[in-house]
């Protein structure tokens, strides 16, 4: 085990794989002497030189489209980009091309192609830089969707994703790059997709969050013990595949579910766990599952009205009472 | 100048080309064929001698009207026409009908049913054969209305940049469905737009085989010099309506008939042939009862082909191979 950031663990895996297949490069905006401006490439021109770690254009369209292009040609593209917000500008290449190649080819192609970058509040970058956008690519099929909550997930999942043979979409988060993680040395370690991390136990209440609020879900359970409720925090870890099942699972336990994301409430993933538990283990509830997610406005500048506009712990804890009708 | 057997084999695909067309065509009109399907009569040219130029393993992509490039690398006509009919025989499984055609097989790395969708996708297989070191080259095929959107002008800028082994060729066929080039373009030359990114434009004839070669031959040269990509525009002209309910009120029966009747590339390349000896007229008539005869079996084919299982649905969403 290595002590080491979010940022640095995304590095290493990169670099680590690189060196590994040759096959694998990445391309995206200022990933080359800046080395990202998040640092997860930093130094990495330096080994592998500029051909392999690639400065582009601000064309995030083309760069996506040439990333999906080099796949289908046998290589196996890292594609970052700076915002997971400006997947918006190459929408037509990861939904209708990269998503559904595969597919309508008949199964003759393979798309080995991870597409990733940041997403998410914190810093204050306002509307079009401070979304959580990874619900939209659950929606069309043929995306996997990874979203690494610590760095050792980040590192486990983001080497399984550089050796998927299917277009991945790895949504990192802002405020989680600098956060110092235990990460596994091993550079094989892996974490399968569709499988879910229970990050605390419970008996009381499941909680399921993602990215940045697992650890915010886990401050609200932490608080909540206090008051002698005990709640189970489950990080799905990818939403492309999921394991319905752990959730399932936990709920037949606990009676009682409450899903927390940064993503919007209206429509977000959140809303289709809440389904599918009602629709597995309707008999088993002893509460409507509850949703929390960022209110239905763009998200604002100001820290306060960010805050107010997304879900804070005591909204996690209230949530969790509410289950119990408390 | 081109020898005398790729000026046969060029021949041979216009005229496959047209034949698949028109059968897809009577089929579509007979009710065996459904979807949007959209020709490529007229434009035979373009496809059959861009593609005489490159070998398997260098790349192209497609669009809406693919038929003609799918044919010109390689594809055949019975898997072709059962894809179009959507049949478990076809190409794709029956998944993709006319549009979305790749046989990556031969470098077809598939039409595209959106505008402009396939271009950087082009520029990443050119990328990629420079990475790897490789003589390989990538074409992107696309129409006049696809040189308005915005990844157009993306992928050129990016593709100069890295002076990636890529030709763009340009199909204008003056009409974006109904809309006239001059109503949808600033320029009246679309090459122009070639000096944006600094590289060679040059517009040519697209019905005439041999000014398209002449320039296709300089791109290759250029790309595997490692100088870059190169954008050609070939002006030329489709027979039948955008697809194939297209009521065409936006042009006239004259035009038409003035296209086919003294600029069709098929018969002005029949009359070169002859004129300059290259072969006989026997010889051609041949040829183009031969491609008449492959396009009536592959109906046949496809027609008798059978539906795909629906239990097949959900595969291929992904890859699930280790």
């Amino acid at each position: 085990m290595s002590i080491k950031t979010y940022a640095m663990a995304i590095r290493d895996v990169i670099a680590e794989e690189m060196r590994r297949d040759e096959r694998v490069f990445i391309m995206g905006e200022d990933i080359e002497t800046l080395g990202g401006i998040f640092g997860c490439t930093r130094d990495l021109y330096k080994e592998f030189g500029t051909e392999r770690v690639r400065n582009t254009p601000i064309s995030e369209a083309a760069i996506v489209g040439a990333g999906v292009g080099a796949a289908c040609a046998g290589m196996r593209p890292i594609v970052e980009l700076m915002y997971m917000d400006f997947t918006f500008v190459a929408m037509d290449q990861i939904l209708n091309q990269a998503a559904k190649t595969r597919y309508v080819f008949g199964g003759k192609a393979k798309i080995p192609l991870v597409i990733r970058g940041q997403q998410g509040i914190g810093r204050g970058n306002a509307a079009t830089h401070s979304q959580s956008v990874e619900t939209i690519f659950m929606h069309i099929p043929g995306l996997k969707v990874v979203c690494p909550s610590t760095g050792a997930d980040a590192a486990g999942l983001l080497r399984t994703a550089i050796r998927d043979d299917n277009p991945v979409m790895f949504f990192e988060h802002k405020a989680l790059y600098s956060v110092k993680f235990e990460v596994p040395d091993d550079p094989e370690f892996m974490i399968p997709f569709g499988q879910a991390d229970v990050k605390r136990e419970g008996s009381d209440v499941t909680v399921v969050a993602n990215l940045l609020y697992v650890s915010r879900a886990l401050e609200a359970a932490e608080r909540l013990a206090e008051e002698g409720i005990s709640v189970e925090v489950i990080d799905p870890r990818t939403l492309v595949p999921l394991d319905l099942e752990t959730i399932v699972k936990s709920v037949k336990k606990t009676g009682r579910l409450v899903v927390v994301h940064e993503a919007h409430r209206t429509a977000g993933w959140g809303a289709e766990i809440a389904a599918q538990i009602t629709e597995e283990a309707f008999p088993y509830l002893d509460a409507p599952p509850l949703r929390l997610g960022a209110k239905a406005c763009p998200l604002p500048f100001n820290l306060g009205l960010e805050n107010a506009a997304t879900p804070q712990v005591d909204d996690i804890v209230k949530a969790v009472k509410a289950t119990l009708y408390r | 100048m081109i020898s005398t057997e790729r000026q046969l084999w060029i021949y041979d695909v216009m005229n496959k080309i047209r034949c698949f067309e028109l059968k897809a065509f009577q089929l579509f009109q007979e009710n065996k064929l459904r979807g949007s399907v959209h020709l490529y009569v007229g434009e035979e040219a373009v496809a059959a001698t861009v593609c005489s130029l490159l070998r398997d393993e260098d790349y192209i992509t497609s669009t809406h009207r693919g038929h003609g490039h799918c044919i010109a690398k390689g594809a055949q006509l019975d898997k072709a026409m059962a894809e179009l009919m959507g049949k478990a025989t076809g190409y794709c499984k029956g998944r993709s009908g006319s549009m979305h055609i790749a046989d990556f097989t031969k470098g077809n790395l598939g039409a595209n049913a959106i505008v402009g969708g396939g271009i950087p996708i082009a520029v990443g297989a050119a990328l990629a054969a420079k990475l790897r070191g490789s003589d390989q080259v990538a074409v992107s095929f696309f129409g006049d209305g696809a040189s308005n959107q915005g990844i157009f002008h993306e992928s050129l800028n990016l593709a100069a940049v890295w002076k990636l082994p890529i030709i763009f060729v340009c199909e204008n066929n003056g009409f974006g469905i109904s809309v006239p080039t001059w109503q949808s373009t600033a320029v009246e030359d679309i090459s122009v737009r070639a000096q944006g990114y600094n590289m060679p434009g040059y517009t040519v004839d697209g019905n005439d085989v041999y000014a398209i070669y002449e320039v296709m031959e300089k791109a290759i040269e250029r790309a595997k010099a490692g100088l870059g990509p190169t954008l050609i525009e070939c002006k030329t002209y489709r027979y039948l309506g955008h697809w194939t309910g297209d009521p065409q009120p936006y042009r006239t029966r004259e035009e038409i008939e003035d296209w086919k009747q003294n600029r069709d590339p098929i018969k002005r390349m029949r009359k070169r042939m002859l004129e300059e000896g290259v072969t006989t007229a026997e010889k051609l008539d041949e040829i183009e009862r031969l491609a008449l005869e492959e396009a009536e079996k592959a109906a046949e084919f496809a027609l008798n082909s059978p539906e795909p299982d629906p239990s097949t649905l959900m595969e291929d969403v992904f890859y699930e191979g280790v």
